[in-house]
């Protein structure tokens, strides 16, 4: 159970009013933080608890509900062979989260593709650009609003559209 | 001594475009460019079971040396600029031949970041459909490339300005 992970409890204890959620499914355990403490809780991930590798940050896009989208990071300690994934609720109002770039650099490159397909804007990413994306593209394709196959051209409408 | 004069004195008659399309038509020297699955096969029909090179198909590295360029696979948006970059890189006469869905319609990629066609950018002589197609669909389409060049026109004089040329029937 996820109360019982190790993780999950020293974050109970230390971030106590930053905590929103945390859950374990098949054995991942998932726990959802407000964005203002990301940068502290990953900080404490890292260097406390030696979930030292970063191995993914990606966003998801839950259009329609509040806050929209999700920022997504995935942890990996490679001296506890143990993974944890950190969740953190973006509004689409202030639609920016703290750049994960001050603890690990492989966050330089997957926070700019979370910006490229997802517009997130990362505060104090070093170089944030579209990293997938033609420099002069307009909007972030892996929004759910965004037309599948372009805004330039007549949606879908079934066979031989 | 042996071949030194293996036509002896003799003359030959022939008309310009027949020995221009001929030349062309012998010597395809295609783009070194590949995008995608097609290319793998594109490569298969190059190496020795196919065999391009008994056409005078030889794949040159430059484009400054290739009459054709072979679209081998999925345009995306992206890419287009290096493809229109490469074509015009190439000297004139020159040849697309768009093989595979991808490059013919965009085939099943119908989204945002794919060219519907490469004919949306190229001017396309040849289409080969399959997904891929088999290096037997390659060699066709290649014939058929020739033979469209066989079918030219005051393509050679049109050049020098001698005359107009004149588009082969379809």
């Amino acid at each position: 159970m996820a109360e019982n992970n190790r993780a999950v409890v020293k974050l109970k204890e230390r971030f106590a009013d930053a905590l929103l959620e945390y859950k374990e499914h098949r054995g991942e355990v998932t726990v959802t933080v407000k964005k203002e403490s990301i940068l502290e809780v990953l900080k404490y991930l890292r260097d406390d608890l030696r979930y030292n590798f970063l191995s993914d940050v990606t966003a998801v896009d839950y259009l329609g509900q509040e806050p929209r989208f999700m920022v997504v990071y995935h942890l990996l300690s490679i001296p506890n062979k143990d993974r944890v994934r950190v969740k953190a609720p973006v509004t689409e109002a202030d639609c920016s989260i703290d750049s994960a770039t001050a603890l690990w650099n492989s966050a330089n490159w997957l926070e700019r593709e979370a910006y490229d397909l997802f517009g997130i804007n990362f505060k104090n990413h070093p170089n944030l650009v579209r990293i997938l994306m033609t420099d002069d593209w307009v909007g972030h394709p892996l929004r759910k609003d965004y037309p599948l196959q372009g805004p330039d051209r007549e949606p879908y409408k079934g066979r031989l559209s | 001594m042996g071949v030194n004069q293996p036509l002896g004195d003799n003359i030959i008659t022939t008309s310009l475009d027949s020995l221009v399309n001929w030349a062309r038509k012998s010597s395809i020297w295609p783009m070194t460019f590949g995008l995608a699955c097609c290319a793998i096969e594109m490569m298969a029909t190059g190496a020795a079971k196919h065999d391009l090179d008994r056409f005078g198909i030889i794949f040159r590295a430059s484009p400054r040396q290739s009459d054709c360029i072979i679209i081998a696979g999925t345009v995306t948006k992206k890419m287009l600029p290096v493809i229109k970059t490469v074509y015009e890189q190439m000297p004139e006469p020159k040849w697309v031949v768009a093989m595979g869905a991808c490059a013919c319609s965009g085939g099943i990629f119908d989204t945002y970041s794919v060219v519907q066609g490469i004919d949306e950018a190229l001017p396309v002589d040849v289409y080969i459909p399959g997904c891929p197609p088999r290096p037997e669909a390659l060699l066709y389409g290649l014939m058929k490339l020739q033979d469209k060049i066989a079918n030219e026109r005051n393509s050679f004089g049109s050049s020098i300005g001698l005359g107009e040329r004149l588009e082969p029937a379809a």
